[in-house]
């Protein structure tokens, strides 16, 4: 077996720190709020007309607003990873101190049995999908204490 | 007050999938809204047409497209893209004209053709486009959203699949003899929670599909009208708000909410707000409706919806639903048209739809599925990318 070349799937929307990785938003340098994806031009907050922005990594758990399963496999620019398809768990997450709901696909191994509003998940790399020479990561939330929870 | 305009006239042509061209259906509902209106081709000043983002050009720029096969006659137009609140918003544009006294009669158009399956993103690769990434990144379809919200209300206020299953029984139900809907069967509960599960916890038979159809006003002056009728419905408000920043539920296509971080939240979330904002224009009120067309996404959005232009507090649309009162011969009937359980989505003729048959209701026209005495009627949807959708007629 060939070790395939990991990459994220999208340029700058996360780090990829094996250890804790994060997801990369922006805090308003005028106002304080957050925002994911990064706000690069004009703040979105209509109390404000701050144009500039810090990159910050955002909060690693949050809380499961809510989750569902994907039973059909998407159409396109979606790639699945297998064929035939095997459904997967989104999850919409709440963080905290940022005060935003975040969605992203449930890791590996779980699924909605492991979930339920305010299960606390935390953010890992996964694989999205692979093509001959890489294996392309995207973020995704895993329950903290693990299955059946 | 004051800021009523008439409508004179409405037409449909029925949903379905023909597979035929969209400016033709647009044609049949025009016609259709002329002849019930009473009103020739010649007498409209305007032209407002609700944009198809699926059919090129010709549906992009909907007014003159319906201008043109309709015949040029040197009238004015207007194309307006709200996606699922297109139609809505076309209806504001033609009242506006009407109410700033640029024309006396005005014609409002939405039709669309569709392709199979679910929604997709338009094609190409565009890495900066949300509605793009959200496919490529999450896998994220509109079904998952829907199923989203429908899970949350399972956690938060103990609604069951079969609650949501009821509300397709219902609206299958109400839709049966419905000569403009796509679908005329009635499913049981049990063929409902039967069906193949798409998006956990809804099933096939509770997610809206895609259809072709197309919808048509015809609006006057209430000067204009009265010459015509003694008692017109009329359009006592449209709404067409957008979110307030920070908005709080995860909407499509977005993989975030705003941050309520420093932001004071509104005084309503966005649901609520649309609703809210055609109450206050009209200077009526839940209590005042007799009957409201919603958009049934998915069955257990049209619960959200009960709460979000306040037929009941949040948390009890389910009781709402098993006692009955939003059927047909109920305390206030939602969608006796079948809703879009029964029709499909046909995008920019939809929210147009709606009030066609909110109007044929008001004039006792509605046949088999008239809700009696109905008098005030709403209409609510909501559209991707912040289009609130809501119109208000009374009689």
């Amino acid at each position: 077996m060939t070790t395939k070349t990991r990459v994220p799937a999208v340029e700058g929307w996360f780090t990829i720190d094996p250890e804790s990785p994060a997801l990369v938003g922006t805090r308003c340098r005028s106002c304080g709020t957050y925002a994911f994806p990064r706000e690069t031009y004009f703040c979105k907050n209509p109390e404000c007309t701050g144009r500039e922005f810090d990159e910050v990594e955002l909060s690693r758990r949050g809380k499961v607003w809510s989750f569902t399963n994907n039973c059909y496999q998407p159409p396109p620019p979606f790639v699945p990873r297998t064929d035939p398809f095997e459904p997967f768990a989104i999850a919409a997450v709440e963080l905290a101190e940022e005060r935003m709901v975040v969605l992203g696909q449930v890791a590996d191994g779980y699924s909605i049995d492991d979930l339920a509003a305010g299960t606390e998940v935390e953010l890992v790399l996964g694989t999205l999908y692979e093509d001959d020479d890489h294996e392309y990561v995207v973020w995704k939330w895993q329950p903290v204490a693990g299955k059946g929870a | 007050m004051g800021n009523e305009v008439a409508i004179l006239g409405v037409g449909m042509h029925p949903w379905g999938k023909w597979g035929r061209n969209f400016v033709e259906y647009g044609i049949e509902a025009s016609q259709a809204a002329l002849g019930d209106a009473g009103v020739g081709w010649d007498d409209i000043g305007f032209v407002a047409g609700a944009d198809t983002i699926r059919n090129g050009y010709p549906g992009f720029i909907a007014g003159s497209t319906f201008s043109q096969a309709l015949g040029w006659k040197g009238n004015r137009v207007a194309s307006c893209y709200a996606a699922c609140a297109s139609g809505a918003h076309a209806i504001g544009i033609a009242r506006a004209q009407i109410l700033a006294g640029l024309c006396d009669v005005a014609l409002v158009v939405g039709a669309d053709t569709t392709p199979k399956g679910f929604f997709a993103p338009v094609g190409g690769d565009r890495p900066d486009d949300p509605d793009w990434l959200r496919f490529r990144l999450l896998g994220a379809t509109n079904p998952t959203y829907f199923a989203l919200y429908a899970r949350r209300r399972m956690e938060m206020f103990g609604a069951t699949e079969a609650d949501f299953a009821k509300v397709r029984e219902k609206n299958g139900r109400h839709g049966l003899s419905n000569p403009n809907a796509r679908y005329h069967k009635a499913f049981s509960v049990d063929d409902i929670l039967g069906s193949a599960m798409v998006a956990d916890p809804l099933r096939l038979l509770e997610i809206c599909a895609t259809s072709d159809g197309a919808a048509a006003i015809v609006l006057s002056s209430m000067d204009y009208a009265r010459r015509r009728t003694t008692d017109p419905v009329q359009v006592a408000a449209i709404s067409t708000v957008t979110p307030t920043y920070p908005e709080s539920v995860i909407e499509m296509p977005n993989f975030a909410t705003d941050s309520g971080a420093v932001a004071a939240a509104p005084p309503r979330p966005f649901r609520d707000a649309i609703a809210a904002a055609a109450y206050e224009e009209a200077g009526l009120g839940p209590d005042d409706l007799d009957l409201a067309e919603v958009y049934d996404l998915s069955s257990a959005l049209e619960l959200d919806w009960y709460e979000n232009i306040g037929l009941c507090k949040e948390g009890e649309a389910e009781r709402l639903l098993n006692d009955g009162e939003t059927t047909i011969g109920g305390r206030i009937p939602v969608n006796p048209s079948g809703g879009l359980s029964c029709f499909g989505e046909a995008i920019p003729a939809q929210a147009i739809a709606q009030v066609c048959e909110l109007t044929w209701h008001l004039r006792g026209q509605a046949g088999e599925r008239q809700v009696e005495g109905a008098r005030v009627g709403l209409t609510v949807n909501q559209g991707l990318f912040g289009h609130g959708s809501s119109v208000i007629v009374k009689r």
